[in-house]
């Protein structure tokens, strides 16, 4: 399980996030919508502490996965991305092989049974539904994939390690329609393994593929309900007028 | 106002102009009944295919709607509404359309004017015509506070049709040569308690628009979506 218990980032002066609390259970998929510069992306960056990359940022609050918090001292970085997988919003292949690609995670963590190295390859493209397209092309270079097959990839490359928790920030709006459809059904299947967290700027996308949606406006969460309340009879004006076109 | 609210308005629009059809379809019928006026029952008759042309629109507009807005919320709840009133309101020009055959037909003829007073048929077709225009206001005014109100009504006219039953029964054990016309009156009563339940379904269509609230099959219940754990 994730949680977060009153969460305040900043960049530099500005107040990104504001008193953020939000639990999301293990095994679905949480949604985060609201307009660009919300928080959002911000927020789901905490979850494998890839804002502490940022220059000139401050977090207060607890961030707590499966009950330890990930900003105490004790936690490892690496341990926890290898926990906490991310799928960036446009396709990032390694300029290697498809192989590779999916193998680099296990290679830069000291794995080198190749046997076990190739057996995880092929589960880990399986799992992210592209096995049956690439098994024939293993050594090819994956910038010879198409952009939907590159974010499978992408999606393969981080269940490699073995995570238990997935990161998707905007995963499919460099996508076609068709790819779009193929990561929807991703996720909707992966679930049943990994706990999922995806922002998104498709409404329709949250409606489908999430059981929880938030709704950020402003750097503060003006709503977190199930999906369905949400898109039906959400509680709050400024949700509705967002998720309706009324917003601005 | 954006596009998607112009189309939006656009659609209660229709709806409101089918609305004012059928309530003057149903105030016509009534006059035709009560002063026997064939001439206005055969132009509620012919009036009955402006209804169906309203229905086939206001569907084939929301089916538009909902195909290029995707509509979500109190949007959707509006369009899903809309949908089902103009599926109502065209049962209800039906009901208009027969009872006006009641009156081509000169099916009451033959019943004594004491009982058809006693049946107090004008004020049931008063109660059903003021629950339909007061059911326009709620919508129009998107105040579901006179909902209680309209829906009492729907009570007033059960126990007037209940009552019917009765009265009918006593006059016809009675007056047995004037069994079919006795029937013939029951069935056009049966269509004024129908008015009313369906009266009631569209103040139930508007609550759940404006309110997001399933009054339907008594279950007064907020929409919450099922959780596993209901399942």
């Amino acid at each position: 399980m994730i949680e977060t218990r009153n969460i305040d980032f900043y960049y530099g002066n500005f107040h990104a996030l504001k008193h953020i609390s939000m639990k999301m259970d293990v095994h679905t998929v949480t949604a985060f919508i609201g307009p660009s510069g919300c928080g959002k992306s911000t927020f789901l960056r905490l979850f494998n502490r890839m804002n502490d990359l940022i220059d000139h940022t401050r977090m207060t609050g607890e961030c707590l996965i499966d009950g330890r918090d990930i900003y105490g001292k004790s936690v490892a970085i690496d341990d926890l991305r290898k926990q906490v997988g991310m799928v960036f919003q446009k396709p990032n292949p390694f300029p290697k092989s498809v192989f590779e690609n999916v193998a680099y995670g296990l290679r830069i963590n000291g794995v080198h049974n190749r046997s076990f190295i190739a057996q995880r390859v092929e589960e880990s493209l399986r799992a992210a539904a592209l096995w049956e397209e690439v098994k024939d092309a293993l050594k090819k270079s994956a910038f010879a994939l198409s952009g939907g097959q590159q974010q499978r990839l992408c999606i393969a490359r981080a269940l490699a390690v073995s995570p238990s928790i997935l990161l998707m920030d905007e995963p499919a709006s460099a996508l076609d329609p068709i790819s779009t459809s193929k990561i929807e059904e991703l996720i909707y299947r992966l679930k049943t393994d990994y706990t999922i967290v995806i922002v998104t700027h498709n409404m329709q996308q949250a409606a489908r593929v999430s059981d929880k949606t938030g709704f950020f406006m402003l750097g503060e969460l003006v709503e977190f309900n199930d999906t369905k309340k949400i898109f039906l009879s959400p509680e709050k004006e400024q949700t509705q007028n967002y998720i309706t076109g009324r917003f601005g | 106002m954006k596009y998607s609210e112009k189309e939006l308005q656009t659609l209660k629009e229709e709806v409101s102009e089918m609305w004012t059809l059928v309530l003057s379809q149903l105030e016509k019928a009534k006059q035709a009944f009560l002063q026997g006026d064939v001439a206005l029952a055969r132009e509620v008759v012919r009036r009955e295919k402006q209804v169906d042309a309203f229905e086939l629109k206001i569907d084939s507009d929301c089916e538009n709607y909902i195909a290029l807005f995707s509509p979500v919320a109190v949007d959707l709840r509006l369009v899903l509404s809309l949908i089902r009133i103009s599926i109502t309101l065209e049962r209800i020009g039906d009901f208009a359309e027969s009872i006006a055959h009641h009156v081509i037909d000169n099916d009451c003829h033959d019943i004594d004017l004491s009982i058809l007073d006693e049946l107090q048929l004008e004020k049931m077709f008063d109660i059903v015509i003021t629950m339909l225009s007061d059911s326009f206001v709620a919508l129009e005014s998107e105040n579901t506070k006179i909902a209680g109100r309209i829906l009492s009504k729907d009570n007033e006219i059960d126990q007037l049709y209940y009552r019917s039953l009765d009265i009918l029964t006593n006059y016809l054990q009675q007056a047995p040569a004037h069994i079919r016309d006795g029937l013939k009156t029951f069935t056009l009563i049966r269509k004024l308690e129908r008015i009313g339940d369906h009266c009631s379904n569209i103040v139930e269509e508007i609550v759940f628009y404006v309110d997001a609230k399933v009054l339907k099959h008594g279950g007064k219940k907020t929409v919450v979506p099922q959780t596993e754990s209901d399942c």
